[in-house]
């Protein structure tokens, strides 16, 4: 079992797996329960729970999450729709990477947070500014990888069309894209993942709804069960659309493999 | 129909003064030792890389980088995953120069000619199956079957069976042979290996390093293609052509070197 690199029976996987998950339960629960930590610093599993029932049922949970899934979609797509294409780009010709590599490469350094008021004096108090940082969070992470992606074609499958005589779009398109494209979907994945965590930071944007601004707001008042739950919900956004890009991923290239993150 | 090239190429001298033809319908193998540019050489016809000085002319005219009359089989890596086989020998179909505007007849003809190739392939059984389904030997002979969807006047072939072990290995030398005899298409056939080059070509050429330049041009002398058996390979004659090929790869090498030195470190270790 400890070989590295072995196999491990899938039962055997799942069991700890599941006893893994079910140990930091408890141990969250006893350290809320015995007082170890302040309750007002970490509230118990059950607190947390209670939290999220009264709040799905009297307060607005299921609006702020519905808002924030919009914002965090929007940005997301907005990033993929202009980093695809110029991915595609700068991975297929070099004079390309050469323009854009030195700016994208400075640019995903740049803190989304800092951002945040100058995007609020550019594209204002509405649903733009929010999208807009989510968009900063994404975008330059996302094209860098997808010119990766599209650089990773093995050249033999370029050079293979070439002298069937295809022409230099023809191999971007034909050649380039399909073959990378079960590459770019990962990345899509990985980056949506990365999308949520800035939803956050987004909502510090004069939002007035959304599980982010939730959050916020509940930090102000010491809420922390509040908090916790935003942060849950969040998560648990986070990982179905993860899961349900995995399985897509699967239908739609059954020949290639997953990425392991 | 023929095809000539003089080469030099690169700041780093690559090919020097590379000078040789191909008749129409002449299979040609180019071997050497490692690191003589052969395959550079074979990618310069293709048109993949390109050439500091001369040229590459086939039928007399000049190439201008690569285009389907210079269809090539690569090593390995070079088929199309999210495509059968099928889908993968009929790629060029896809493509503007192999009329994908075409309709009626000529369409008709490709997608013929496409199940004849399958068939002259032994692929019917895998046709819907895809490439990471197939054995090295399988993958090679969809990559050689796409290659001649669209009867190209050329066929390069880089040490295409070069990732393959000896059995599967002679198993296409027959296939090769079997289409050269069925298609009589002109092909140029890079290998490591010489009593392959021997086996299946017409002449050899034999490539040194240091730079690049063309050592011997071999006749093999051998019967017509269809006529070749895996016995002549133990012939008289065939040993005596592959023996001077090897010879002269091995004096254009260094390898002597090498075995000289191996040779004073073991008399010295058995001395001690």
């Amino acid at each position: 079992m400890w070989t590295i690199r072995g196999p491990l029976d899938r039962r055997l996987y799942g069991a700890i797996a599941v006893g893994s998950f079910a140990l930091w339960l408890l141990v969250w629960w006893a350290v809320a329960a015995l007082q170890i930590v302040d309750p007002l610093f970490l509230p118990g599993p059950g607190a947390v729970l209670r939290r999220f029932v009264t709040w799905w049922r009297d307060g607005d949970l299921l609006q702020d999450a519905r808002i924030s899934v919009f914002r965090v979609m929007a940005g997301f797509l907005a990033s993929a729709a202009l980093a695809l294409p110029l991915g595609l780009a700068i991975g297929a010709y070099r004079p390309v990477r050469a323009f854009f590599e030195p700016l994208l490469e400075f640019s995903r350094y740049l803190p989304a947070v800092a951002f945040v008021p100058v995007v609020l004096l550019w594209a204002g108090i509405g649903e733009a500014s929010k999208i807009t940082v989510i968009w900063i969070g994404t975008f330059f992470q996302m094209v860098l990888m997808l010119s990766e992606d599209v650089a990773r074609v093995p050249v033999p499958q370029v050079d293979a069309a070439r002298t069937l005589g295809a022409t230099g779009p023809e191999v971007v398109a034909l050649v380039l894209l399909r073959s990378a494209l079960p590459a770019m979907f990962d990345t899509l994945r990985i980056t949506l993942g990365w999308a949520w965590t800035y939803l956050v930071v987004a909502e510090m944007v004069a939002a007035d709804s959304g599980l982010g601004y939730a959050i916020l707001k509940a930090q102000r008042f010491l809420q922390t069960d509040r908090i916790f739950v935003g942060i849950i919900v969040i998560g648990l956004i986070g990982l179905a659309t993860d899961q349900a890009l995995r399985w897509c991923h699967r239908r739609l290239f059954p020949w290639a493999g997953v990425r392991a993150t | 129909m023929g095809k000539y090239f003089h080469t030099p190429d690169g700041s780093f001298e690559a090919l020097h003064d590379i000078s040789f033809g191909a008749a129409a319908g002449e299979f040609v193998a180019i071997v050497g030792a490692s690191g003589c540019g052969k395959s550079t050489l074979l990618r310069i016809i293709a048109g993949l890389e390109s050439l500091s000085s001369g040229a590459v002319l086939v039928d007399q005219r000049a190439i201008a980088g690569p285009d389907r009359d210079r269809a090539m089989v690569f090593q390995d890596y070079s088929l199309y995953p999210w495509l059968t086989v099928l889908g993968n020998i009929r790629f060029s179909q896809r493509l503007r120069a192999n009329g994908r505007d075409r309709r009626g007849a000529d369409a008709g003809g490709a997608a013929e000619r496409s199940l004849l190739l399958l068939e002259l392939m032994g692929l019917q059984r895998v046709r819907d199956a895809y490439p990471n389904e197939l054995s090295g030997g399988m993958r090679q002979r969809v990559a050689i079957a796409r290659a001649l969807l669209n009867q190209p006047e050329l066929l390069l072939m880089d040490e295409p069976f070069g990732a393959l072990d000896a059995q599967t290995r002679e198993v296409m030398h027959d296939l090769i042979l079997h289409i050269v005899a069925f298609e009589r298409r002109t092909i140029v056939f890079v290998t490591h290996d010489v009593e392959e080059a021997v086996y299946l070509a017409d002449r050899v050429i034999v490539l040194a390093p240091g730079p690049g330049h063309v050592d011997s041009i071999w006749a093999t002398e051998l019967p017509p293609a269809a006529e070749r058996t895996q016995e002549m390979k133990r012939a008289p004659e065939f040993l005596v052509i592959e023996r001077r090929i090897l010879d002269r790869i091995r004096a254009t090498s260094g390898v002597q070197k090498d075995l000289d030195a191996l040779h004073r470190l073991t008399r010295g270790s058995t001395a001690a």
